[in-house]
């Protein structure tokens, strides 16, 4: 049988539901909910207003870490890609924060900044940080020297060479980034929000957990996936078909 | 526009590795008049591009000093590589006007699209023209930003014969149109014949000019293989230096 490419990955999400549904039928037990037990806890905490917030208040932390972990990753990676010397200074620090475990940052910051906002905040940034400057690091390392050679003839400035040089050629790197610091972003920020935060997804599903509503826990994971799902198809996408039109 | 004084007294690469110490250019004088097309021609490896990037200040490790008129300064220059370097991302026009700066007048631009004519192309992305559309569009490029000196460094090479020749054409009535400085590097007598007003012939490293000869050969026969040919011959009998160097 030969099947679209538009109908493959369908298909597959509907296995995914059968085999869901057959093995909730099959066990009958509390603990394992069929697809419409949690589609309709899912209705309910929409209508009820609470999934819609928590997942708002956990967005919000996502974008705003996100955003500045980025910023600075991009800046620093490019600094060290370029300048051997700080590289090399700074090598060791990256290797220790890389190796940090999520668990141990997040504990430190909420023992010494206080369970606030804020040691959320960087907390999260301190655990992709590293990520974001190696990745950004070794494309500088690759960048073209003919076309900066070029750029220095011709007497560009740094700006420009920074946006018509340098970052065209950093875009699959930034690109990869964001891909794999969304991932492990998401993740950290509700082990942060469990262990010091009063609303956010990790905060319920740490409510839910004591309780063991796993059908509460199904529907908040779904709606979570599908999120980052949208997030993917409609930005992270389209911004790497618009930059890479260039392409033969 | 002023004369162009290049005096370079040493350029040296130092030890990396397996790779010895090299001198690449030693006591070299050379005087670019204003609005002089000059060749240079040498076999392959005697420091043209080193000299082309010195005088770019893309190399400053070097000892001697770049005079423009009769003051130390850094001329303004249109650079041809050997390879187009257009930046991929960017239309053919788009890399044209990023050259500029802002108190540069776009309008030039179109003009020299349609001299080399590419007109047609210039909203094209540089992955999608041929090597000699992306040679032709790094000349404008040079051209564009109205420059003291043009380095070309061999920007022929590579390319099948009748295409060489279109773009040397346009090439010289572009600059018959504006008459810029241009240091032309090249190892193809007939291409530098063709092209100069004077010829410098290199040694091999580390680099010194041999001999320097001016091109009689009026403009207007320039096209003619026949007397490109003829005049290629006498310079052979009268240096027989230079034949070792080809």
């Amino acid at each position: 049988m030969k099947f679209s490419k538009k109908g493959l990955p369908v298909l597959s999400l509907l296995v995914l539901l059968v085999v869901w549904q057959v093995m909730a039928v099959f066990l009958s037990s509390s603990l394992l909910p069929t697809p419409a037990v949690v589609a309709k806890v899912f209705w309910r905490e929409c209508e009820s207003g609470q999934l819609p917030y928590h997942l708002g208040v956990t967005l919000l932390r996502l974008v705003v870490s996100f955003s500045v972990a980025m910023l600075l990753g991009c800046a620093l990676g490019i600094v060290f890609g370029r300048n051997k010397q700080l590289d090399a200074f700074f090598d060791n620090w990256l290797v220790i924060f890389l190796n940090v475990p999520a668990l141990v940052t997040i504990i430190l910051c909420y023992v010494w900044f206080g369970l606030v906002e804020s040691a959320a905040i960087l907390a999260v940034v301190i655990n992709k940080l590293p990520n974001v400057i190696v990745t950004i690091r070794e494309g500088t390392r690759t960048l073209d020297q003919d076309l900066l050679d070029m750029a220095r003839s011709f007497h560009f400035s740094r700006r420009k060479t920074l946006i018509h040089v340098i970052w065209p050629q950093l875009h699959p790197f930034v690109m990869g980034a964001t891909r794999s610091g969304l991932a492990l972003i998401w993740k950290i920020i509700l082990v942060v929000e469990l262990l010091g935060r009063s609303n956010g997804m990790g905060y319920q599903l740490h409510l839910f957990f004591q309780l063991f509503d796993v059908a509460s826990i199904l529907a908040y994971t779904i709606a979570f996936v599908a999120v980052i799902q949208l997030i993917e198809l409609l930005i992270l996408k389209p911004l790497d078909k618009k930059s890479l039109r260039w392409r033969r | 526009m002023s004369d162009i004084q290049i005096n370079i007294h040493s350029k040296n690469y130092p030890a990396i590795g397996q790779a010895s110490h090299h001198k690449a250019i030693k006591d070299f004088k050379l005087l670019l008049r204003s609005g002089e097309f000059v060749c240079l021609v040498g076999p392959s490896g005697c420091g043209k591009t080193t000299l082309l990037n010195i005088i770019a200040d893309l190399d400053k490790d070097y000892e001697g000093e770049i005079l423009v008129g009769f003051e130390q300064a850094q001329p303004k220059i249109g650079y041809v590589f050997q390879n187009p370097r257009l930046l991929p991302w960017r239309t053919v026009r788009e890399n044209l006007e990023l050259v500029l700066g802002s108190d540069q007048a776009l309008v030039n631009i179109d003009h020299l699209l349609e001299v080399m004519q590419l007109t047609q192309s210039q909203h094209v992305y540089p992955e999608r023209l041929s090597l000699g559309m992306s040679r032709r569009v790094s000349i404008i490029r040079a051209f564009a930003v109205d420059p003291d000196v043009l380095l070309m460094d061999e920007p022929f090479v590579s390319l099948d014969a009748p295409t060489a020749r279109q773009v040397r054409e346009l090439l010289l009535r572009l600059w018959q149109d504006r008459s810029h400085t241009v240091l032309f590097v090249t190892h193809d007598l007939r291409e530098a014949i063709a092209l100069a007003d004077r010829l410098i012939f290199l040694s091999a490293a580390p680099m010194r000019v041999i001999t320097e000869v001016t091109v009689p050969v009026p403009r207007a026969d320039r096209g003619d293989e026949k007397a490109i040919e003829v005049f290629r011959q006498q310079l052979l009998n009268d240096y027989p230096e230079i034949k070792q160097l080809l």
